[in-house]
């Protein structure tokens, strides 16, 4: 049992966090860069790409890194450090992690190499406005005219939905659900920006010509499932990121604001709620790195279990942690061009992306039987039991 | 990253599951996994057998008994230890006294002591806290004064533990009335049957007696008895409670504690409220083993890591809650006494609200929560 990082995985988020800090470390930069048309900064894009950080998940012979969820966590922490707006989780992790899993040998490589380069951005739009963080599509309806295929229904909203191309989820005339690749423009958008600069899409589709992305007609339930637990863990690395900054700001203005003629941290009553963001701080970090070496090992199903625990403990003590900064800020923290409040709101969205601590819990709750007790030692007999 | 023990440590745990459940007799270890009431003759028998196997204080200097093994074979011996219901060795014994002497004792004190306090032949109590130096122990005020060859000892100790079963008192006293708070407090073993000693139960909400106070007039204790030097005593006691906060979350313990209760939740476990609540449970003793786990992993070299201090925060907090689930499981059938003659109600759910009530104590021992939370502030977050 292993919980540190090898040099070369360090070596990796030194070069992230220099980067992001370097663009984003006035907050100042990041809110300007949310307001642009685009919501983000497209030669930063372009640098990540060099960077190699585009590819980081997919295989080398599709223009990737090679590397796996430990490796993609690093870089989401980073992300979420510094608010990063640019589409890592949405395009590379979310929609990449998409295509790598179900797209043909070909498709993978069209799609990724030119995602990994920063060519191409690419967003998977599943979410659809009667389902709440469903694996299945309902609204948006697939039709095959003799290999000819459409589509059409709403999906919203779509994380970085305004991306070149579409990854549309949607029913098949059989039932299941399938992937299709759709050109952006041949649907009817509009990308508006969240309250913590998140950019979603409403994606309009009528009789939309759009291309099966893998077998065609087949159902990719499970593959769609799989690619969203691996967003799950890269979300929980971008909320983990979050929470950090929340703490370490939070501290730095508890020993430099004065009130009553002295420092904030003579209050006990505010060290002690400090004290209590640390303790959830340092749990989170235990189970998301323990969740990310079981989706390392391969095996889906322990996967899901690790991630939906993983997602509990992020979703309450980012909620906890979140709301304390504010609080311990005081009004301060109430502004948008301050840092701690954006942090707040970021990981907001970020606990309703793909399920929140309830949604996460509703699933656990019903596995009570399953086992005596929950012993991470026993670990899961998955292809890999190491990280590749 | 690595998810899985190596296979020198998984095979470690293999070994310490199979000794426990072996050296142990399944008496002991049976009545320790019902819930039951442990005797402080179970205690005895089950600490002698642990000594013998080696088992008792792997922790210590290993020519007092120790094994030298890693933190984390440390970690798996604790967890197996609870997991097959093992009563932890007196840890007024092997986790507070032992290794004080072992530091700071002259050879001859620790001939004469160490071997005794691995085997139990001398059952430790604890003689710190007094009625007005809780967590400020530095404030303590039970005099020792030089007589001849001999230290005269007044004053009262209180919350004393087990100390009905004391052979030893180790005490802290002060010995020089003039010096600034620490610098005047020595620490003194006292031969519980002394003439002048007393001890008497304090009895608690859950009923029961498991504290005293102990009471001191004009005891006489050779000089021989104190340890270390004059006026080291809070340099002791300061080792002393860092080694109690090292490894106190009872993360076995009270996984045991839950997987039982879903065993005796009945009908209740059909409650999606309990259901819920059970699950958030064990996800937060899941993020507290990893992070057991994780501290375990990384102190191999001096310092112990910063979120250790996490562990006894949570753990007895986890500790509490679980106590709270199995009364709130029993319901009713918490009101009838464990010591009822005739009655239909099963006995765990009896003895629930003691139990409940008795774990109040977790996160007041060993160093408040509150000075847990002081500690982050002041050492880790610095402020």
């Amino acid at each position: 049992m292993d919980f540190t990082h090898d040099d070369e995985q360090l070596a990796l988020r030194d070069a992230v966090r220099a980067l992001l800090r370097s663009r984003y470390g006035d907050f100042e930069e990041r809110r300007r860069a949310v307001r642009t048309e685009l919501g983000h900064d497209e030669s930063l894009w372009r640098q990540l790409a060099e960077m190699g950080v585009l590819g980081l998940p997919f295989a080398e012979e599709d223009g990737g890194m090679d590397a796996g969820p430990v490796e993609v966590g690093l870089v989401a922490q980073e992300f979420g450090r510094v608010l990063a707006p640019e589409p890592f989780l949405a395009s590379v992790v979310l929609a990449g992690g998409t295509v790598a899993a179900v797209g043909s040998a070909e498709q993978r490589t069209e799609i990724l190499t030119a995602l990994a380069a920063g060519e191409r951005r690419v967003a998977l739009a599943h979410a659809e406005p009667g389902n709440r963080w469903s694996n299945i599509a309902t609204d948006v309806t697939a039709t095959d005219d003799d290999g000819h295929w459409t589509l059409s229904g709403v999906k919203e909203p779509v994380l970085a939905g305004d991306a070149e191309q579409l990854l549309i989820s949607a029913r098949l005339p059989d039932g299941g659900t399938g992937l299709f690749l759709v050109d952006g423009d041949a649907t009817t958008r509009t990308t508006t920006t969240a309250y913590d600069g998140t950019r979603v899409t409403r994606v309009e589709c009528d009789a939309t010509a759009g291309t099966p992305l893998g077998e065609p007609g087949a159902d990719v339930t499970r593959e769609i499932a799989t690619a969203l637990d691996r967003a799950r863990i890269a979300a929980c690395h971008e909320a983990l990121g979050g929470m950090e900054v929340a703490l370490e700001t939070t501290t730095a203005y508890l020993r430099s604001r004065k009130q009553f003629g002295v420092t904030l941290n003579h209050f006990q009553a505010l060290t002690f709620r400090a004290a209590d963001m640390y303790v959830a701080l340092e749990l989170t970090r235990s189970i998301v790195a323990w969740a990310t070496m079981v989706a390392a090992t391969g095996d889906a199903d322990e996967t899901r279990r690790a991630v939906a625990r993983a997602a509990l403990q992020v979703s309450r003590a980012g909620r906890h942690i979140g709301q304390e900064a504010i609080q311990l800020h005081g009004g301060i923290a109430m502004t948008a061009e301050y840092l701690v409040g954006n942090v707040t709101a970021h990981l907001t969205a970020l606990d309703h992306l793909f399920g929140d601590g309830q949604h996460h819990l509703s699933e656990l709750m019903t596995e009570l039987e399953k086992h005596e007790a929950l012993d991470p030692l026993t670990a899961p007999s998955g292809p890999d039991q190491e990280e590749r | 990253m690595r998810l899985t023990l190596s296979a020198q440590d998984l095979a470690f745990r293999h070994e310490m599951a199979e000794l426990f459940t072996t050296v142990v007799p399944h008496e002991i270890r049976d009545t320790v996994l019902d819930g039951g009431e442990v005797t402080a003759e179970m205690i005895r028998t089950s600490q002698r057998a642990l000594d013998a196997a080696g088992l008792a204080v792997p922790h210590w200097p290993v020519e007092w008994g120790g094994r030298d093994w890693t933190q984390l074979q440390r970690h798996l011996w604790h967890e197996e230890m609870q997991r097959a219901g093992v009563p932890t060795p007196l840890p007024f014994n092997t986790s507070m006294i032992g290794p004080v002497l072992a530091q700071f004792a002259s050879q001859e004190m620790k001939e004469r002591f160490l071997p005794a306090t691995a085997n139990l032949d001398i059952w430790w109590s604890q003689g710190f806290s007094e009625p007005d130096a809780g967590s400020d122990l530095a404030s303590l005020r039970t005099t020792a004064v030089r007589d001849g060859d001999d230290w005269v000892v007044n004053g009262q100790k209180t919350w004393t533990t087990l100390g009905q079963y004391g052979d030893w008192i180790f005490t802290l006293v002060r010995t020089d009335p003039e010096a600034k708070k620490q610098r005047g407090i020595s620490m003194l073993l006292i031969d519980m049957s002394s003439p002048g000693l007393e001890v008497r139960p304090i009895e608690l909400i859950d009923g029961g007696h498991e504290v005293n106070e102990v009471w001191f007039t004009d005891v006489r204790v050779p000089a021989e008895n104190l340890v270390g030097e004059v006026n080291q005593g809070w340099t002791m006691a300061k080792f002393l409670l860092g080694n109690e906060r090292v490894g106190v979350a009872p993360v076995a313990q009270v996984k045991r504690t839950l997987a039982r209760a879903k065993r005796l939740a009945g009908a209740e476990l059909d409650n999606p409220l309990t259901r819920a609540r059970i699950a958030t449970l064990e996800n937060e003793l899941l993020a507290l083993e990893l992070t057991a786990l994780r501290v375990v992993a990384h102190s191999e070299e001096g310092e112990p890591h910063p979120a250790s201090s996490v562990l006894k925060l949570r753990g007895t907090e986890l500790q509490q809650q679980v106590s709270e689930l199995v009364v709130d499981l029993a319901g009713p059938a918490s009101l009838t006494p464990a010591s009822a003659g005739v009655s239909d109600l099963p006995l765990w759910a009896r003895r629930s609200a003691p139990v409940y009530l008795n774990y109040r104590k977790a996160s007041i021992y060993g160093g408040s929560n509150e000075i847990q939370r002081q500690i982050i502030a002041r050492t880790i977050l610095g402020l």
